[in-house]
């Protein structure tokens, strides 16, 4: 099999779907000439044309709103939002029509859309461009969220998403765009709300997303030379969380540790430890559940400040063996 | 020279030699600025405003000094005019504890709130209603001083423009938008953007003045801008003054500016606004050639010692991260 980045998987991903259905376009800004502002979309005008690679205004208002309006009329756009924190701008319409408009008509009516977008730090962009707000989204009933961490699950479940008929958010973490991974070349669809092991082990449970999955496999594999077997567990959507995946995993470990790049507090990962705490794996835990996040504080420019400003790898080999208390 | 035929007072009264200095200082602070981030000296990212000092100089020329501004994503040559120090300047964009920021805002978000520089700003449009904002403080408590807001042509498309200008104008508060209409938003041409010639005709639909100056002559914003301020110290509400200019470079690092072309590029280079301002000032007798090399190599020597106090000055340690949260 070739190996893509996990950049190319969605442009893969993308292409492939709108040359077998002729409802899918994207709109955003500069995704045309200059190709996106992290390269996705690269490529992509010259063979789709500037009808379907919809270059816009500057107006993330305007452009989520003319989404909503294009999915409720039988198009199935997918959104580019430059970086993930400019979904404040677009939040009206996520929020209040997006979300909300199939339930507010009694079941009339269908929002099949995409908003794609570059998430998470470590690029230097400091506070208005590095933040981690997918629980925000999370929170929203009728709302889907996705944050795929490898780029065979990038185009697996971009597909998925492409195909889903909700308004779905598809978080792209940026330090993941250059990583690489076995990607067929044919489509495959990965369902949303289906968990990944993406190591198996026995000792303790992790539960993390994006970028922090990468981590946790360093930490596992650091720990495994200290004999600890580490499982870790990518849930690849936020919703719909299977939620099965991780409580199964905690009933074989007895141990659970979430990690994730978002502030800890009011996070996402306070949801996967309730529902933990909420299920019969409660019963088999052997510790307190843990919880790793960035620290309630903007993301910092400079470069020390901006990685203590979320949970390292020996962060997290650190709360594993305080987990199996062990020095 | 025409030009400095009949200049109203507020150039006559206005230190030339000062604005050819600041002209300069952008100037080699944006070069600096580029050759270190070439050599990753310099993390994240940053915009440069090259070819555009005419505007950015010519527009604060006529404030007092207790006015304020706020400013953009691409706002060194703002902050150098509001007179900022460059070494501190250059120390944050190094993340020096010395620097405006103490290292944590990098290039997009330098602020001297105290100076009355509120504010660069890494979301395009978020300006806009912080500028209407502290209108509304100078009109409230009667303070007299006038906000300038500085924006970009691809910001005038934010639905926050609309409001912000809206509002300022039934309020008829004491701010002036200045657009530096520099022809793209990242890539997008002005008139693929929008269907009027001008940004400034929009201000009809506000029921204010719009007016278009020569964004490369600093004596032609001066009188723009210096009209438009005086219109709003006295109580007569806000205007919008767009500076045709140009940018340089590309839009930030990782730009091959495939969206236009050489001879463009060329074209624009030969309206220097420094260059031209230094040639009015030799050819009007204001200026010996030997005094302008003179100011040319005082600012070249200052960005030198920028950069010399940015590399002397410390890190933040780790105690930094969580200070400055709250007030
Ligand atoms: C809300 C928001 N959308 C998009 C961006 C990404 N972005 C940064 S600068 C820029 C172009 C801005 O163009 P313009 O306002 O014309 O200013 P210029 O860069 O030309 O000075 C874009 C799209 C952003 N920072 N904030």
């Amino acid at each position: 099999m070739r190996e893509l980045t996990y950049l190319e998987a969605v442009r893969e991903a993308m292409s492939q779907e709108m040359r077998q259905n002729e409802d899918v376009f994207i709109l955003g800004e500069d995704i045309g000439v200059y190709g996106g502002a992290f390269g996705v979309t690269r490529g992509m005008i010259e063979e789709f044309g500037p009808e379907r690679i919809r270059n816009t205004p500057i107006s993330e208002a305007a452009i989520s709103g003319t989404a909503v309006g294009a999915a409720l009329t039988g198009m199935r756009p997918i959104l580019e939002l430059q970086f993930s924190d400019f979904i404040t701008i677009a939040m009206d319409n996520m929020v209040n029509q997006a979300a909300k408009i199939r339930y507010m008509y009694g079941g009339k009516g269908k929002v099949p859309m995409v908003l794609r977008t570059p998430a998470g730090s470590g690029t230097g962009a400091a506070a208005q461009h590095s933040q981690s707000l997918e629980a925000w989204m999370a929170h929203v009933p009728g709302l889907k969220v996705v944050q795929p961490s490898t780029a065979y699950d990038a185009k697996g479940l971009l597909k998925a998403a492409i195909d889903d008929d909700n308004p779905v958010i598809f978080y792209e973490h940026k330090l993941c765009y250059k990583t690489k991974s076995d990607v067929p070349e044919e489509q495959y669809s990965i369902p949303l709300g289906k968990a990944d092991v993406k190591r198996a082990g026995t000792d303790v449970t992790i539960v993390a997303t994006a970028i922090m999955v990468h981590k946790s496999l360093e930490a596992a594999a650091e720990l495994e030379k200290e004999g600890i077997q580490v499982e870790v567990i990518d849930p690849r959507t936020l919703v719909p969380l299977d939620t099965e995946t991780i409580i199964q995993s905690v009933k074989k470990t007895s141990r659970l540790i979430v990690v994730h790049e978002a502030v800890k507090r009011g996070g996402f990962g306070g949801e996967i430890a309730s529902t933990i705490a909420e299920s019969e794996a409660f019963d088999y835990l052997d510790a307190p559940i843990k919880r790793l996040g960035g620290k309630a504080v903007p993301i910092p420019y400079n470069p020390e400040l901006e990685k203590a400003a979320i949970p390292t790898v020996s962060d997290i080999v650190a709360a594993v063996k305080e987990t199996l208390n062990r020095q | 020279m025409a030009q400095l035929v009949n200049l109203p007072p507020r150039v006559q009264e206005t230190d030339l030699k000062g604005l050819l200095k600041q002209m300069w200082l952008i100037r080699y602070f944006e070069e600096k600025v580029d050759e270190f981030f070439a050599k990753g000296m310099i993390h994240g990212t940053t915009h440069l405003a090259v070819g555009q000092e005419a505007s950015a100089v010519g527009s604060i020329a006529v404030l007092e000094g207790r006015d304020k501004i706020t400013s953009t994503h691409r706002g060194h040559g703002h902050c150098i005019a509001k007179g900022a120090e460059v070494n501190k300047m250059m120390a944050e964009l190094f993340g020096r504890t010395t620097g405006y920021c103490k290292g944590k805002g990098g290039s997009m978000h330098i602020a001297d709130v105290e100076q009355g520089n509120l504010g660069a700003n890494g979301i395009v449009g978020g300006g806009f209603s912080i500028a209407t904002g502290a209108a509304l403080t100078s009109k409230m408590r009667n303070e007299g001083y006038v906000v300038l807001c500085f924006f970009g042509d691809g910001a005038s498309n934010e639905g926050s423009f609309h409001e912000a200008v809206n509002l300022a104008s039934i309020w008829k508060l004491p701010v002036v938008f200045i657009c530096e209409n520099n022809q793209y938003g990242m890539s997008g041409p002005v008139k693929e953007m929008m269907n009027v010639e001008d940004i400034a005709q929009r201000a009809e639909a506000y029921g204010i003045p719009g007016k278009v100056v020569d964004g490369n002559d600093v004596f032609n914003v001066m009188n723009g801008v210096g009209e438009a301020v005086e219109r709003a110290r006295n109580g007569e509400g806000p205007s919008i003054v767009e500076a045709k200019t140009y940018r340089w470079k590309g839009h930030s690092k990782s730009d091959a500016k495939k969206y236009r072309t050489r001879e463009e590029e060329q074209e624009w280079r030969a309206k220097d606004p420094i260059v031209r301002l230094r040639d009015v000032l030799v050819q009007e007798g204001l200026l010996t050639e030997e005094e302008a090399d003179s100011i040319k190599a005082e600012a070249k020597k200052e960005i030198e010692e920028s950069v010399e106090f940015a590399k002397d000055s410390p890190m933040p340690t780790l105690d930094d991260l969580m200070e400055d949260i709250y007030a």
